[in-house]
């Protein structure tokens, strides 16, 4: 597993952050986590919706799954699944603290505050956020280099196309979603510079309906390949039904597109959740940000359809390997932004912050983002 | 031949009708313990891991007040608008706007450390709830509008106002463009009773609510006017009692009610704005105003029986391994026997001999 280089900008801002919502007593009383090596630990997830058989949770519980596999009886799992990003979250993160959990993966970004609060009250205890940027000494964060696979999947997207017109499903405009939506972009015009992507927001990450809805939308607007970055296998299923192209996210939802979906982007923690674990067992765990892609297995594609033709598929081949051994960059120069503000020359490439905080589109994205 | 027959009964009995509540949390419990069997838990310890665990040491009871005071304060407003026949179906939008209203005075004083932050909070969110109360009101007093229809569908015109301002006007300028609001300061927020217990005086307020609904209820004029206005709409108009302001009064206080409560959230366990902030309290108070009869005391238990059966469905789910769905299936139950207690209530089985005619 690769890890995610430390942005120390990024870790100066944060700290500053955290050390606002830390009282002072406790960073007094916790110079350092204090971990002993174990032989046995209890691990708590929490997940923001239910599991189901697809999607981000479910992503997550797969994980979960494959580490107490790999584990063996080292480990205890819990998990607490449809928690509320609200006041319900400190909760259940808490409940999991106090009846005895060594590690705690809280996997969304609302439950940052909830984390970094309960987080404060059991300093021997582990915690580790999903796509958050709050630490603390106890307190790590984790996010997928989602991009690298909506990358290649966009190259697909691109060739596949007749119409050149492409639609996105996505829930919240927040960064993560934008990057996700860049970087099809970009992947798409990378092999058909003719592409362009349609985004229709729906504000949930789960609701069938609305993103149903929401990709009927788009194949009306004439889009012959639709994608998402929401919760459910609606629109792969919407696409499937009209027998347009669809490229699924976080679980491979053949079973619900069959030939239709061209592939998945899909998340894949089992390898993180069981290293991190195993350093909690060591006592060698330390507070870090991991950015993992498809080198690291965080990110990968599930398996093309066979409705894509060899060339293609070899192509994409390619430029996996090229993303994998560093020399693709999806968001290598030059990166234009709708507006045609430069945002990397080229030669140059995005940094981690700047795509931490990415809120433009590029150009090729025919909608406008909602702000402001 | 012989047929089952329903009968009305001349005169449901008063203690059965108190009894109704209690006979359905009843008959919840032990169809509870047969599907916690049936999923092969033992019985007894789901019992005590659902109904007890939660609430077996001072953290837990803070957290059962947290989660019902909203409950309970959104409920007793509501049942005033219920006794008087006024279907304020929105308080989930009326809260949202409280929570808005509540969450930006807080944000303008962002760093004032003051008294009056809070109470300045307080009012601005039960004003704000009444004004998103006041449309329905408007529409139905003077165009006839259904208040059931325009007052739901406020509900989701809230919900995406308060996603648009914590992506824009309200966001946190330093949290990288993720939708939600800065933390607010420490006079924004309600401060715990006790220290390392979420409990805050939001439970206080919602008891006041009821103490409140009693008196507006039994003792005033006011109240034998809303209750007249629900039963007998007809002989209120002929006593003079004036409709349209009975709509308007029972439109106002379950908004301003559901308003307060929304400010409760942001200004208490939440502390922040976020694109949601309720689990959908506004809809599951309609649940406990019914379950309490209409009743101050009834919407106490209901309200604290509701807020439980969500804090058992986590325990369970951490202790058991049991899925969240046991939560939805509790509450169900509940719902299903108090409807079908109350129909045995007003009605009663008899075998009745068929007639030659059979116009049975």
């Amino acid at each position: 597993m690769r890890h995610g280089r430390l942005k120390r900008a990024l870790l100066a801002l944060t700290t500053g952050l955290t050390a606002a919502a830390f009282s002072t007593a406790t960073l007094a009383a916790s110079d350092g986590i204090d971990l002993k090596p174990k032989d046995h630990i209890k691990v708590g997830f929490v997940y923001v919706s239910p599991i189901g058989d697809a999607g981000w949770s479910y992503q997550h519980d797969q994980g979960r799954k494959a580490m107490e596999e790999r584990l063996g009886d080292k480990v205890t799992t819990q998990f607490v699944e449809n928690v509320p990003e609200g006041a319900d979250a400190e909760r259940v993160i808490r409940q999991l603290a106090s009846g005895g959990a060594d590690l705690i993966f809280t996997t969304s970004f609302g439950y940052m505050n909830p984390t970094i609060k309960v987080a404060k009250r059991f300093p021997n205890t582990v915690f580790e956020h999903a796509t958050g940027y709050k630490r603390a000494k106890n307190v790590g964060t984790y996010m997928p280099r989602l991009y690298e696979g909506r990358y290649l999947a966009g190259m697909i997207a691109g060739e596949m196309t007749e119409t050149n017109k492409l639609g996105f499903v996505a829930a919240f405009p927040i960064p993560e979603v934008v990057r996700a939506i860049n970087a099809f972009t970009r992947g798409a015009r990378s092999v058909n510079p003719d592409a362009t992507v349609n985004v229709i927001w729906i504000n949930a990450w789960y609701d069938p309906a609305k993103a149903r809805q929401a990709a009927e939308t788009l194949m009306d607007q004439g889009a012959d390949v639709v994608t998402h970055h929401t919760d459910s296998h609606a629109v792969v299923q919407a696409a499937a039904e009209r027998d347009k192209y669809a490229i699924a996210y976080h679980s491979d939802m053949s079973k619900y597109g069959g030939d239709s979906q061209l592939t998945a982007v899909v998340h894949q923690w089992g390898d993180f959740y069981t290293k991190r674990a195993r350093e909690v067992l060591n006592g060698t765990w330390t507070s870090r940000d991991v950015w993992g892609g498809i080198a690291s297995g965080m990110v990968d594609l599930a398996e093309l359809s066979s409705d894509v033709p060899d060339d293609v598929r070899q192509e994409v081949m390619k430029a996996r390997e090229a993303i994998v051994n560093g020399e693709l960059q999806p968001f290598g120069g030059p990166v234009v932004a709708k507006d045609g503000s430069v945002k990397a020359k080229e030669g140059e490439t995005l940094s981690d912050e700047a795509l931490l905080k990415m809120d433009y589109y590029v150009e090729g994205v025919a909608s406008k983002l909602p702000k402001k | 031949m012989m047929s089952l027959k329903f009968e009305k009964r001349p005169e449901p009995s008063r203690a059965m009708l108190y009894a109704a509540p209690l006979i359905a949390g009843a008959l919840t419990l032990a169809f509870g313990l047969v599907i916690f069997a049936a999923l092969g838990k033992a019985p007894l310890n789901a019992f005590y891991v659902f109904f007890i665990q939660p609430v077996n040491s001072l953290y837990g009871l803070g957290e059962l007040t947290i989660k019902a005071a909203p409950l309970i304060l959104i409920a007793a407003g509501l049942t005033v608008g219920f006794r008087a026949g006024v279907w304020n179906i929105g308080a989930e939008g009326q809260l949202v706007l409280g929570g808005i209203c509540g969450g930006t005075v807080a944000l303008v004083f962002h760093g004032v450390d003051a008294w009056w932050v809070l109470p300045l909070m307080l009012l601005a969110g039960t004003l704000g709830g009444m004004a998103w109360a006041a449309i329905p009101a408007l529409l139905r007093t003077r165009f006839n509008t259904s208040e059931i229809l325009v007052s739901l569908m406020l509900v989701y015109v809230a919900e995406l106002l308060l996603v648009y301002l914590v992506n824009g006007p309200l966001q946190n300028p330093e949290g990288f463009g993720f939708p939600e609001s800065r933390l607010f300061s420490e006079s924004a927020t309600w401060s715990p009773l006790i220290e390392g217990i979420r409990m805050n005086p939001s439970f206080l307020i919602a008891l006041g609510a009821l103490v409140g609904l009693y008196f507006l209820l039994s003792r005033l004029y006011l109240g034998f006017q809303i209750r007249t206005a629900g039963l007998a709409p007809d002989a209120a108009h002929y006593a003079g009692i004036n409709a349209s302001r009975m709509t308007w009064l029972s439109l106002l206080i379950g908004g301003g009610a559901a308003g307060l409560a929304g400010v409760n959230e942001v200004a208490g366990p939440i502390g922040q704005l976020l694109p949601d902030i309720s689990p959908e309290y506004g809809f599951a108070a309609i649940i406990v105003a019914y379950l309490g009869r209409l009743h101050p005391v009834g919407i106490l238990f209901a309200g604290l029986l509701m807020a439980l059966i969500y804090l058992g469905g986590e325990s369970a789910q951490i202790a058991l391994q049991v899925p969240d769905s046991v939560t939805g299936v509790f509450q169900g139950m509940l719902l299903f026997f108090i409807l079908a207690v109350d129909f045995f209530v007003n009605f009663r089985l008899r075998m009745a001999r068929r007639s030659q005619e059979g116009t049975n």
